[in-house]
C-alpha cells in the first residue's frame, strides 16, 4: 500500500514538475494540477495509511486518522478554485497577447 | 471584550461581501462600505495594540472548540502591531484609490477587503493549516487586484505571480503534511509542546517540514533566490494596489518570525536567513539603481526593505527582533508611500508616465516633489524620519554578533546606493525637461482623497518618529514576548476563556 501510494505521488510530482517548467501556459496549468493531486495524496499519507476501516471514532476497532481527510477536502477546494482562476487568467492573457507563452515577449516589458 | 480579536476578520469579510450583494453600478455605495470597513480597522487595531501592550497573550478559540482541535486566533504584541500597520497602509491605499483605481474595473472594493481579510487572518492565526488558508485568501485577492484595470502587462504579471505562488502553496502543503505526520498536530502551541518530546526517528521529517516552511515563507517575503517574481508584479500593478501589496511581503517575514520562535526554536535558521537577507539587499539595491521606471524602483525598494528586515530577524535575539518589529512598520509605510507618489507622478506626466527620462516641466509645483522627497527620505532611511532610527537599531543589534563587519558594509552601502538611485530618479523626473515634451503640462488637480491617502501614510511615518520612544519600547517588549514562547503555549492550551463566556 505504502509503495503504491508513494509511487503514485512520485509519478505525479515528476510529471507535474516537468510540465510546470514548460514554456507554455497550458502545460504549466496541467503541471500545477498534477502537483496538487500529488500533494493531496501526500496529505492522505501523512496520517498513516490504513485499509478497510472507516474514519469514524464511534465504530469499534482501529480507525484511520480523520484529520488529513479534512485537510485534503480543504486543499482540494482551494486548489480547484485557484486552478479555475488561473485558467481564466491564462485565457485572458491569450486573448490579450495572442499566444500562451509564459515569458514576457519583447515590447511587453513596459506597461 | 475578547471578541474584539475577531473584528479584524469580520470587518473586511462584511465589507467584502456586502458590495457583492448590491446592484452593479452603485459605486458610491461600494465606496462607502469599503471606506467604512477599512476605517473601522484603525480604532480596532489601536484597541488591540493597547490590549496586547499589557503583555498578556490572548487566545481566542473560535466557536469555543478547545485549542489543539479548534481554530485558534492568537493576539500577541507582534500580531497587534502588524494589524495596526496593515490598517494604516490599507487606509492610505484605499483613499488614494478612490475615484481612480476603483473605476478601472469591477469589484475593486470587495477584492481590497478580501485581501485585508487574508492579511489580518495570517497575522492572527495560531494554526498552520489555517495560516495556509489565509495565505490562499490573500493570494487569490492579490492575483485579482494585480490584474485589475486590465492591461496585457498586468495580466502577464498576474499569471507569473499566480504560478509561482501556486507552486509555493503546493510546497506549503507538503511541509504541512510532513509536520503533521511527524508531530500529529498543526496548532502552533501544540506543536511546540510536541516538538520537545519528538521521538528521534521523527526528527528528520520534522526538520524537513520546518525548512520547507521557511522556504515557502521566504518565497512570500520575496527573499533572494525566490524573489524574482516581485519586481515585475509590483511594478506593473496599480499604485494603490502596489501600496497595499507592500504589506504582503511582510506577511512572509512575520510568519518566519512566528514559526521560527514558537514552533521551531531549535531549527536555527539564522545563518541561512542572514545569507539570503544580505543577497536580497544586494539584489534589491542593484534593481533600484537599474530601474527604468519609478514604480519598478519602488518595487525594488520593497525588496531592499525585506532584506534589511531579515538581516535583523536572522539574529533571532531580543535586540534583532525588536529592531525588526520597529522597522517593519516604517519600511511598509515608506514603500507604500513611494508607490502612491510614483502613481501620482505617472498620472501627472501624461505620456512620459513614470519612466525615468526627461519629461514635461514641473514649474511652480511644490506638493508633488515635496511628497516624493519625503517618501525618498523615508525609503532610504535618512533622518529625520524613523528609518534612520530603525537602521541604527539594526546595526546596533548586529554589533555583538560574528558577522558585524559584513553586515555593516552591506547595509551601509545599500543605504548609500538607495539614496543615489532615489536622488537620481527624483532629479530626472522633476528637473530634466525633454526636448520634445518641453511644454509645461497642465497638472490635474490633486483629488482630496488621494492627498489624504498620501498624508495618512506620511502621518504614520512621522508618528513613528515622534513617538519613537514608546514605539520602540513596544517593539522591544514584543521581541521579549516572541522569545518566551512558553507564555504563548500556555495562553493557547489553557486559556480557553477567550471563547466568549
Amino acid at each position: 500500500m505504502e509503495i503504491l501510494v508513494a509511487a503514485a505521488i512520485a509519478v505525479l510530482v515528476a510529471a507535474g514538475v516537468y510540465l510546470s517548467l514548460r514554456p507554455r501556459l497550458f502545460s504549466v496549468l496541467l503541471g500545477i494540477t498534477l502537483l496538487s493531486y500529488a500533494v493531496n495524496l501526500f496529505l492522505l499519507a501523512s496520517g498513516g495509511l490504513m485499509v478497510d476501516s472507516a474514519p469514524l471514532t464511534q465504530v469499534p476497532g482501529p480507525y484511520p486518522d480523520p484529520l488529513p481527510q479534512a485537510l485534503i477536502l480543504t486543499a482540494i477546494v482551494i486548489s480547484f478554485g485557484m486552478t479555475s482562476f488561473l485558467i481564466v487568467l491564462a485565457m485572458r492573457a491569450v486573448s490579450e497577447r495572442g499566444h500562451d507563452r509564459v515569458e514576457r515577449g519583447s515590447g511587453e516589458e513596459a506597461e | 471584550m475578547s471578541h474584539l480579536v475577531l473584528a479584524p476578520l469580520l470587518l473586511p469579510l462584511a465589507g467584502g461581501l456586502l458590495p457583492l450583494l448590491i446592484r452593479r453600478g452603485a459605486l458610491p455605495l461600494e465606496r462607502a462600505i469599503g471606506v467604512l470597513a477599512t476605517l473601522g480597522l484603525v480604532p480596532t487595531a489601536i484597541a488591540l495594540v493597547s490590549q496586547a501592550a499589557g503583555g498578556e497573550v490572548l487566545a481566542y478559540a473560535v466557536g469555543q472548540w478547545p485549542a489543539p482541535f479548534g481554530i485558534t486566533l492568537v493576539l500577541d504584541r507582534l500580531a497587534a502591531w502588524m494589524l495596526l500597520v496593515t490598517a494604516v497602509v490599507a487606509n492610505g491605499a484605499l483613499l488614494f484609490a478612490l475615484g481612480r483605481s476603483d473605476t478601472a474595473g469591477r469589484h475593486f472594493h470587495s477584492l481590497f477587503q478580501f485581501q485585508l481579510l487574508g492579511i489580518n487572518g495570517a497575522f492572527l492565526t495560531g494554526d498552520l493549516f489555517n495560516l495556509f488558508v489565509f495565505f490562499e485568501v490573500l493570494l487569490l485577492a492579490s492575483y485579482a487586484l494585480l490584474s485589475h484595470g486590465s492591461s496585457p502587462a498586468r495580466t502577464v504579471a498576474a499569471v507569473h505571480v499566480a504560478v509561482v505562488n501556486l507552486l509555493g502553496s503546493t510546497l506549503f502543503l507538503v511541509a504541512t503534511a510532513c509536520i503533521y505526520s511527524a508531530a500529529g498536530s498543526l496548532n502552533f502551541a501544540d506543536l511546540a509542546v510536541r516538538a520537545a518530546a519528538l521521538p528521534p526517528d521523527r526528527l528528520g521529517l520534522w526538520q524537513a517540514g520546518g525548512w520547507m516552511l521557511m522556504v515557502v515563507f521566504a518565497l512570500k517575503a520575496a527573499m533572494l533566490p525566490l524573489g524574482f517574481w516581485l519586481p515585475g508584479a509590483y511594478g506593473a500593478a496599480d499604485g494603490a494596489v502596489a501600496a497595499l501589496f507592500s504589506v504582503l511581503t511582510k506577511v512572509g517575514v512575520v510568519s518566519i518570525i512566528r514559526v521560527g520562535t514558537v514552533v521551531f526554536p531549535d531549527l536555527d535558521p539564522g545563518p541561512v536567513v542572514w545569507f539570503a537577507a544580505i543577497a536580497t539587499l544586494v539584489l534589491g539595491v542593484t534593481g533600484m539603481l537599474s530601474a527604468s521606471r519609478l514604480s519598478h524602483l519602488a518595487a525594488h525598494a520593497v525588496i531592499v526593505s525585506v532584506g534589511m528586515l531579515m538581516v535583523a530577524v536572522a539574529l533571532f535575539d531580543r535586540a534583532g527582533l525588536a529592531a525588526a518589529t520597529y522597522y517593519v512598520a516604517h519600511g511598509t509605510l515608506a514603500t507604500a508611500m513611494l508607490f502612491l507618489v510614483a502613481a501620482r507622478i505617472a498620472v501627472v506626466r501624461g505620456e512620459t508616465a513614470d519612466l525615468l527620462e526627461a519629461g514635461p516641466e514641473f514649474r511652480g509645483r511644490v506638493a508633488l516633489p515635496a511628497a516624493y522627497l519625503l517618501a525618498a527620505i523615508a525609503v532610504a532611511g535618512l533622518p529625520p524620519l524613523g528609518g534612520f532610527l530603525a537602521k541604527l537599531a539594526i546595526l546596533d543589534a548586529v554589533l555583538d554578533g560574528g558577522r558585524a563587519a559584513a553586515t555593516f558594509a552591506v547595509v551601509l552601502t545599500a543605504t548609500l546606493l538607495s539614496i543615489v538611485s532615489l536622488a537620481r530618479a527624483g532629479s530626472t523626473v522633476f528637473w530634466k525637461v525633454g526636448p520634445a515634451r518641453g511644454e509645461t503640462v497642465e497638472l490635474p488637480a490633486w483629488r482630496p482623497a488621494a492627498v489624504s491617502g498620501v498624508a495618512l501614510l506620511l502621518a504614520g511615518l512621522v508618528g513613528l518618529v515622534v513617538y519613537a520612544g514608546p514605539a520602540y519600547e513596544y517593539a522591544d517588549a514584543a521581541a521579549g514576548q516572541l522569545l518566551d514562547p512558553g507564555r504563548y503555549v500556555d495562553a493557547v492550551l489553557q486559556g480557553r476563556s477567550g471563547g466568549g463566556q
